[in-house]
């Protein structure tokens, strides 16, 4: 508990920035391609799918921060962390579903059968985990979380932006499909890599 | 050892107190259904088919108590019975289902077309498609590898000399077969049609026939013989306006490959109220 990072405002400003550009869960650490490839064809998709995932990841964050350092760390079971993240992310997917369902009908009709499918997201436990790791304060661990989010926003939007453009155009028939989407992928994410650096001269 | 006693221990508490907490929360919680909907899915058939254009027959049930003015007779499946059924759940007029069947327009089997490949790949049309346009001579063919017939609710498509069949008194035309054909070869008609076109091959003359002796070649012999004008070609293939079609049946006769034919569409429906 002693050794965690606090960071003054400038420092959370410095976090969520490399969380969305830098750290980008998608395009950098290569984590929840699925819904990436997956639901990244139109834009509302993409959005609704975005906007689940930011909530997720936040909500995910608050519960399994405690976990971490009040439960399983003083008594020894820090190996846990794995299989406890994914049992409790699980379960409170679930329960925020059927909380919506009841209560703001009009946001479960939105964000649709998002909600369920991030129970499985390697997005959501990846932030959780890396958080854990990295040694973030609790308020740091949440604004990861928002900036990990974002991240995923950004680029699920900008993706689903090339893939419109890709259906437009004029694809070589061996490109078709998944091989052209994969290419593309790669490429946005190989632009990503500018941002290295940046963040952190902007700020020094 | 204690360790890993107070790690089972743990874990199997933390999945009891997540357990129980979804469960309460469910039960709490609970989003009371519409009473008429369990009555209206009873009604239907349960192929989870989409040939209403819902997902699934739970999609359609909820559309029908949900929207307004959302016709009874969408379910093809399910015919007149189900039509019936519906309007009496629902309290509005019976409207009269067009009965649907599935045809083939392809009929180039292993007697009049052949392989232009050893194909030993995955058995799957779909699979097959991938590879240079399909095993056949003719890219636009039935292949037979059946993934019509794997996916057809009623068993009503089998595969009989390389190519498949539907065998229309069994059909209860979902079109689920339809939409995984790759070579779109099959099509969803009311089952009072008769005359069939049956190739889909675009191709020139010259070429279609090379690769096949049953497929249109486009001599455009049926458009000039039919008496009502309701057959034109386009796109090198043969094709009948059913507006216009009186059935005579005169250009299956003067078809010099025999492609335009008399098709038997009884559905299963029909058979029924016979």
């Amino acid at each position: 508990m002693e050794n965690l990072i606090h960071l003054d405002a400038k420092g959370l400003v410095m976090l969520l920035m490399s969380a969305v550009f830098v750290n980008n869960y998608v395009l950098q650490k290569f984590l929840g391609i699925c819904p990436f490839l997956g639901v990244s064809k139109k834009l509302d998709q993409a959005t609704g799918m975005s906007i689940a995932v930011i909530f997720v990841m936040m909500l995910a964050t608050a519960v399994t921060w405690p976990i971490q350092h009040y439960l399983l760390d003083p008594h020894g079971f820090g190996y846990l962390q794995t299989i406890v993240f994914i049992l409790v992310i699980a379960a409170l997917v679930q329960l925020v579903e059927i909380i919506l369902k009841k209560y703001i009908p009009s946001l479960h009709s939105a964000l649709g059968v998002y909600l369920p499918l991030i129970t499985t997201n390697c997005a959501v436990l990846g932030v959780t985990i890396l958080n854990i790791s990295s040694q973030y304060d609790f308020v740091s661990s949440l604004i990861n979380s928002l900036g990990s989010g974002l991240g995923f926003f950004l680029a699920m939007v900008l993706f689903s932006g090339v893939r419109a453009r890709m259906d437009g155009g004029d694809t070589p028939e061996a490109f078709k499909g998944l091989p052209i989407t994969l290419v593309a992928a790669s490429i946005v994410s190989v632009s990503f890599f500018g941002f290295a650096g940046v963040i952190e001269r902007l700020f020094s | 050892m204690d360790g890993i006693i107070f790690a089972v221990v743990l874990v199997t508490a933390i999945g009891i107190i997540c357990a129980v907490m979804l469960a309460v929360a469910s039960k709490l919680m609970a989003v009371k259904e519409d009473e008429r909907f369990p009555v209206i899915r009873e009604c239907l058939p349960g192929a989870n088919c989409g040939a209403c254009g819902y997902p699934g027959c739970d999609g359609y049930a909820h559309a029908l108590i949900e929207e307004e003015g959302i016709k009874t007779n969408l379910c093809v499946p399910g015919a007149d019975a189900v039509s019936r059924k519906l309007s009496e759940v629902l309290g509005v007029a019976f409207e009269d289902v067009i009965e649907q069947v599935a045809v083939i327009k392809c009929k180039g089997d292993c007697k009049v077309t052949s392989a232009k490949m050893d194909y030993q790949g995955i058995e799957s049309c779909k699979a097959a498609k991938l590879l240079f346009g399909g095993t056949g001579k003719c890219t636009f063919g039935c292949m037979g590898f059946g993934d019509c017939a794997t996916v057809c609710p009623n068993d009503a498509i089998c595969i009989e000399n390389g190519i498949a069949h539907v065998n229309t008194r069994l059909c209860i035309g979902c079109g689920m077969c339809a939409s995984v054909c790759p070579n779109k070869l099959i099509s969803i008609m009311p089952d009072v049609e008769k005359m069939l076109v049956t190739c889909s091959n675009t191709e020139k003359g010259v070429i279609t026939r090379k690769a096949c002796s049953h497929g249109c070649i486009a001599c455009k012999k049926c458009e000039k013989e039919c008496p009502v004008g309701a057959i034109t070609v386009t796109n090198n293939l043969s094709q009948i306006d059913y507006d216009k079609c009186t059935n005579c049946g005169h250009c299956a006769e003067v078809c010099p490959t025999k492609c335009i034919m008399k098709g038997d569409f009884s559905g299963i429906h029909r058979m029924d109220q016979e």
